[in-house]
């Protein structure tokens, strides 16, 4: 029957095919799917690598007939970045999410030995977020921006003789993550006779090395034809520019030379616009390739953590000990994630920590600039003269103060030796007439210990507030 | 229901270095060859489409559905044999069929649910039901969770239940009011008013003003839900059926008549014939377009976006009696930070 393939199609075995009577109206469905898919916009992600100054941007520039800026970079970086740009492509009425991820310091290093790993760590970092988002209790995937790498275009240098090792290593690294499509930069610097012994050898050297490069699908009746004659021009021979040239009365991209003019449309001069249209036939089979490395690698990553299909007893894995294995999962993954922002914020501290510190100093040394200013200003006569007369004034002011709180002192001193006396006295005459009157004595003496000690407290507290505004006037 | 259910199609969000420059193409690259990629893997791989009919024994949801595909697609209870049996309590009867048309296949599961509300005592009648649909999500969830999955994961899920509204011309049963109250959280359903024929126009506006007041005073969201509307053509669209055209009255009827020479598919009577197709008799042409021609890809992404995720979230969170994860980490950020 037409409709069991393996992907399971057919489910019920008493499934039949029915012959309708008259035009029901579901072909319009793909047109439905359609509709909602330009609503929802496209997104396509291309990934370019290649050594510094073998003309990334001028290819992806040409290859999508605009102007992307992006300003050359530098060939000292110690180690290989990734620079990914997001663009927003629209045609007749379809809008498409281009983001070109581009490798800066690729190749420039002294030591080549981890040059590739970058990407990788990049390639699997798309796959992780989106494995991420998939695994969430509450997602949103319908609306999640799928930054997962489609195609990488990687770039050979046009030496005319082999690929270098580090293109087969790199390559070999990526061909299970991506759709790896090799292209030639600057392939205008190499004659059409070298150029199909270079592709040759090329093609056997990744043949002998065992890497996957893309290949366009033959399957489908319809572009075989196309796709295996396009299959036999790989590795493109590309030619890209950002400058145009007038030919004729047209602007045209080209690189002009003393010698001719490369156009880069021209199929007889390049490859470009072959690159570009299988891109732009199979952008569909270059997301479905995706979604299989994809699979792949979730199955990796989860089998891992030591998810398995098949619990013991070779019975199939109950939902809920692989919700908890996937939660835990989860938990790793933000553990990490918690770990990694922990550690920022650390840093973000100590950083904020240096500023302050800084900021306190540079205020210290104004200040003190500031002060030292002050004085050299109060060395004028003037000011000096008003200065000196108020300090005049305090300390003559301080020494009267302190005059009378000698005296007061005194007086006090005074106060208390006469009521020591006192008390001497009438305890010898208590001693005395202890039998006789206590109360009334007591009383008295009571009397005259709380006056004689609120008279004391009371001059303290004066001697107290006293200096108290002393140094307050000193102060000021 | 509003808070687990996520925005759905928010606007998508680039995490990358923004540079969202609007770029406008100079000559023709080819990216709308996009679309007949698209048209040429779908065509290829066909569509599913499950669609579940309940309602009272009688009310013609085989005959519905053998109209509205154009092909015996549900086998009628041909009357009440003495010898059988009323099931004892709902059954639900899945049978899949493979149409094709105009190069478009589809796999069509028609669900049938026998017994609803036949019994005296109907309480929990939409039980089995809900069960069922849950079981699907559950049989989705499954494969969708697994290490090796399929490339293409079979689905069963209910994407659209037609609620059959009996044409009493006074107001939706309770029964009528329990069902659809229980089961518009987990599937889309559309209320239809069956044997829309012994009902005259006036009495059919009023009927279904009055439905249509009592589904909204009970807080029943029918498909096309409103809060699920995505921009503004949409919602004028749906706004427009939501509030006069459902629920739809319809006619069913498998056989043909000749009227006015042609050969349309009608039902005969002493005082004329009713043609189905015709929208000044009955609403059957509207319901056709409306699932067919015009909604069915967004039921299924409805029921695959929402629905679904619902039942998802759910079945997550009650794994151990774990907190919901979103809450988790932001309760962890907060600590942190």
């Amino acid at each position: 029957m037409a409709a069991s393939d393996a992907d399971g199609h057919l489910q019920n075995v008493g499934c039949r095919t029915l012959s309708l009577s008259a035009h029901v109206g579901f072909d319009s469905l793909p047109d439905q799917l359609i509709r909602k898919s330009i609503k929802h916009g496209f997104c396509f992600n291309i990934l370019c690598i290649g050594e510094t100054g073998i003309g990334k941007s001028a290819l992806v520039s040409s290859l999508f007939n605009t102007d992307f800026e992006d300003s050359p970079s530098t060939h000292f970086l110690s180690s290989v970045r990734l620079r990914a740009q997001t663009f927003e492509l629209q045609e007749s009425n379809i809008l498409l999410k281009l983001t070109v991820v581009k490798t800066v310091g690729f190749g420039d290093q002294v030591n080549k030995a981890d040059t590739y790993q970058p990407i990788v760590d990049y390639v699997d970092a798309q796959f992780e977020a989106y494995l991420e988002e998939e695994l969430k209790v509450i997602r949103s995937l319908f609306s999640y921006h799928d930054t997962r790498i489609h195609v990488c275009l990687y770039f050979i240098s046009p030496t005319g003789r082999s690929l270098k090792t580090i293109d087969l290593l790199t390559m070999r690294s990526l061909d299970s993550k991506v759709n790896i499509i090799p292209v030639i930069g600057k392939a205008d610097s190499i004659s059409k006779a070298e150029l199909q012994e270079f592709k040759k050898k090329i093609m056997s050297e990744l043949v002998s090395n065992g890497i996957r490069i893309y290949q366009f699908p033959t399957d489908d009746e319809t572009v075989s034809e196309i796709n295996t004659i396009t299959n036999g021009y790989l590795p493109f021979a590309v030619v890209g520019s950002m400058e145009k040239v007038k030919i004729g009365d047209k602007m045209v991209r080209a690189r002009q030379y003393p010698w001719g003019i490369v156009k880069v449309e021209n199929e007889n001069h390049c490859d470009t616009i072959k690159l570009r249209r299988m891109l732009c036939t199979n952008m569909e089979d270059l997301k479905e390739k995706t979604r299989a490395y994809y699979e792949s690698y979730r199955r990796c990553r989860l089998e891992k953590l030591g998810c398995r299909d098949l619990g013991p007893e070779n019975k199939p894995v109950r939902i809920k000990q692989r919700a908890a294995e996937l939660l835990t999962f989860l938990n790793f993954s933000l553990q990490e994630v918690i770990e990694t922002k922990r550690l920022e914020f650390c840093l973000e501290v100590e950083r904020k920590e240096e500023e302050i510190k800084q900021r306190f100093v540079q205020r210290v040394k104004e200040k003190a600039a500031m002060l030292e200013e002050a004085e050299q200003q109060a060395s004028m006569p003037v000011c000096l003269e008003f200065v000196l007369t108020k300090f005049e004034h305090l300390t003559l002011m301080h020494q009267e103060e302190e005059l009378k709180l000698g005296e007061e002192k005194k007086r006090l001193e005074d106060e208390i030796a006469q009521f020591v006396e006192k008390k001497a006295i009438t305890e010898s005459i208590q001693s005395q007439v202890s039998v006789s009157t206590p109360g009334v004595s007591l009383k008295k003496k009571g009397l005259r210990k709380v006056s004689a000690g609120t008279s004391h407290q009371r001059a303290m507290r004066k001697f107290f507030t006293f200096t108290f505004i002393t140094q307050i006037s000193v102060i000021f | 229901m509003s808070e687990l259910v996520p925005e759905p199609r928010q606007k998508p969000v680039v995490p990358m270095k923004p540079m969202g420059i609007n770029t406008s193409l100079l000559g023709y690259i080819g990216i709308d060859t996009i679309i007949e990629q698209m048209r040429k893997k779908t065509m290829k791989t066909g569509f599913d489409f499950n669609i579940m009919v309940v309602g009272q024994s009688g009310l013609g949801k085989s005959t519905l559905v053998n109209t509205l595909f154009k092909s015996q697609v549900s086998r009628k209870s041909s009357g009440w044999n003495r010898e059988e049996k009323i099931p004892k309590t709902v059954e639900i009867k899945a049978i899949g069929h493979v149409i094709e048309e105009g190069g478009v296949k589809m796999k069509l599961t028609v669900i049938d649910t026998p017994g609803f509300g036949d019994q005296i005592n109907n309480e929990n009648c939409w039980e089995p039901i809900e069960k069922y649909i849950n079981e699907q999500y559950e049989k989705f969830l499954k494969e969708e969770v697994n290490i090796a999955r399929k490339k293409r994961i079979p689905d069963t899920r209910v994407h659209c239940c037609l609620y059959f509204i009996s044409p009493t011309g006074h107001s939706l049963r309770p029964l009528d009011l329990e069902f659809m109250k229980h089961l518009s959280k987990v599937v889309n359903i559309i209320p239809v008013i069956a044997k829309a024929d012994t009902m005259t126009l006036e009495e059919k506006t009023e009927f279904k003003q009055r439905v249509r007041k009592e589904l909204e005073v009970n807080g029943i969201e029918f498909y096309p839900q409103k809060e699920f509307d995505e921009d503004l053509e949409d919602k004028t669209e749906n706004d427009k059926i939501r509030q006069e055209s459902m629920p739809f009255a319809v006619v069913g009827s498998d056989k043909e008549y000749q009227v006015n020479g042609k050969r349309v598919l009608g039902r005969k009577t002493p005082w004329g014939i009713i043609e189905v197709e015709n929208l000044n008799h009955c609403e059957f042409a509207l319901l056709r377009d409306f699932v067919i021609r015009t909604h069915l890809q967004d039921l299924k992404e409805v029921t695959h976006n929402i629905h679904y995720e619902t039942y998802r979230a759910k079945r997550l969170n009650d794994n151990g009696g774990l907190p919901p994860m979103t809450v988790e980490t932001e309760e962890n950020h907060e600590s942190n930070l």
